[in-house]
């Protein structure tokens, strides 16, 4: 296939079953540099197992999915793992801090996994918190920290690697209103300041209300609502 | 929204002339809808009739704007019991969207296409309060959620409304 023009990630013709659940059933996507896109659909549609495929943590079993011109099907594990550490970043709805580490340390991990000294690391970390307005936490453990603050520190160790894309999986899914807001503001902000895209999926119209387009998914088909109208 | 209670209520903290109550509006209320001269000076003239306002004044130079306004103790009365009522909750029942969705099935349409569009069309406004509410202060973010909670409220209903086509499809054909 040939993606669109221009993108940066794109995917057409997704399937993929579990055992007898067609979680995706004929999906497509694609974003362009910068882009934030929100995958949106009731739950059980298949928003996550399209994440999944296109951040290569899971693979499709047929379909294609081109980053920056490469099929990742035609990856090595290597490659792809690669890519998820240094081209990528996540934030998950919860659960994805390590309890032992601190803040910084938790923020200033990937940098470490990709052979930064410490000291540089955790400068860098600390920076990445301040921009999420969380740098006073940094000396506290995950489990010292409100939901909303471990939120902000896991958008802040999304992005310290500086990913092209970034993927949020209901990342306001637990917080409350106020919170899920800040939350994603200072998310949006963070990435169009570095021009990262965001692969945002949420069932939620308020958090999709901050991307720029919207790709809608139902019982495993999407449905791009820019090109259909 | 009563412009008439609004305006007496901004004449509580003190006497104004006609132009300044329509500044206070404006600044306060009108983010959309500024008020026009002729609104300020039809209702005040209601309100005088009515004895809830007294003239108070008159600048030199003439013209209704030059008429400074102040609050009677009718009009505080007033004020008081307009705050105290509740609003009516909108007349929810009579959806067009609903109208529009069965007639879709009836004349074997594609209901969902009408859903999808919709759905799209509500995001689009969400996108631009969301970002006003970014941009602005807290009043405007006041007045954004309001907005917000609304179209999420319909957003919700096309979600459901759309995961009950096939019921609704079988529904209306009997
Ligand atoms: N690892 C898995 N094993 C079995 N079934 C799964 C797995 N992941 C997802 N599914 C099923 O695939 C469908 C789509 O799930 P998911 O992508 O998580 O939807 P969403 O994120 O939109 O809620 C659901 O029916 C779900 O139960
Ligand atoms: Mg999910």
């Amino acid at each position: 296939m040939t993606p669109p023009p221009g993108s940066l990630l794109a995917a057409e013709d997704l399937r993929k079953a579990y055992g007898p659940t067609l979680a995706l059933d004929g999906a497509a996507f694609s974003i362009h540099p910068g882009e934030i896109v929100a995958v949106m659909g009731p739950s059980g549609s298949g928003k996550s197992t399209l994440l999944h495929c296109l951040a290569g943590i899971v693979p499709p079993d047929s379909g294609s999915i081109t980053y920056a011109g490469r099929e990742l099907a035609t990856m090595s594990d290597v490659e792809r793992s690669a890519l998820r550490r240094g081209d990528f970043g996540f934030v998950f709805q919860f659960g994805q801090l390590v309890p032992e580490l601190t803040c910084v340390e938790n923020v200033a991990l990937p940098l470490r996994l990709n052979g930064t000294s410490r000291k540089e690391a955790e400068r860098a970390a600390l920076g990445w918190l301040e921009r999420l307005e969380v740098d006073d936490l940094g000396g506290k453990r995950p489990g010292e920290v409100s939901g909303g603050q471990g939120q902000r520190v896991a958008v802040a160790r999304a992005l310290v690697t500086g990913p092209r894309v970034l993927f949020a999986d209901e990342p306001t899914g637990a917080l409350d209103s106020l919170n899920g807001e800040r939350v994603m503001e200072l998310l949006t902000e963070a990435a169009r300041s570095t021009d990262a895209a965001v692969v945002l999926v949420t069932h939620e119209a308020r958090v999709a209300a901050y991307s720029d387009r919207e790709i809608v998914v139902r019982d495993g088909r999407s449905r791009d609502m820019e090109r259909a109208v | 929204m009563s412009i008439g209670h609004t305006l007496l209520g901004l004449l509580e903290s003190g006497p104004r002339h006609g132009y300044d109550l329509k500044r206070a509006f404006d600044e306060k209320f009108g983010h959309d809808r500024p008020l026009h001269y002729g609104q300020v000076y039809s209702t005040m003239s209601r309100l005088l009739r009515n004895g809830l306002v007294e003239v108070d004044g008159i600048e030199s130079g003439g013209g209704p704007e030059r008429k400074r306004y102040a609050i009677t103790d009718a009009g505080v009365t007033d004020v008081e019991r307009w705050l105290a009522s509740p609003e009516k909750p909108a007349e929810y029942l009579q959806s067009t969207l609903y109208t529009k969705v069965v007639l879709a099935l009836l004349t074997h349409r594609d209901a969902a296409d009408i859903l999808d569009t919709q759905r799209a069309e509500h995001l689009r406004s969400m996108r631009i309060l969301t970002d006003r509410k970014r941009r602005g202060d807290l009043a405007d973010q006041l007045i954004c959620d309001h907005a917000l909670f609304h179209l999420e409220a319909d957003l919700r209903w096309l979600e459901l409304t759309a995961a009950r086509l096939d019921r609704l499809r079988a529904e209306v054909a009997r």
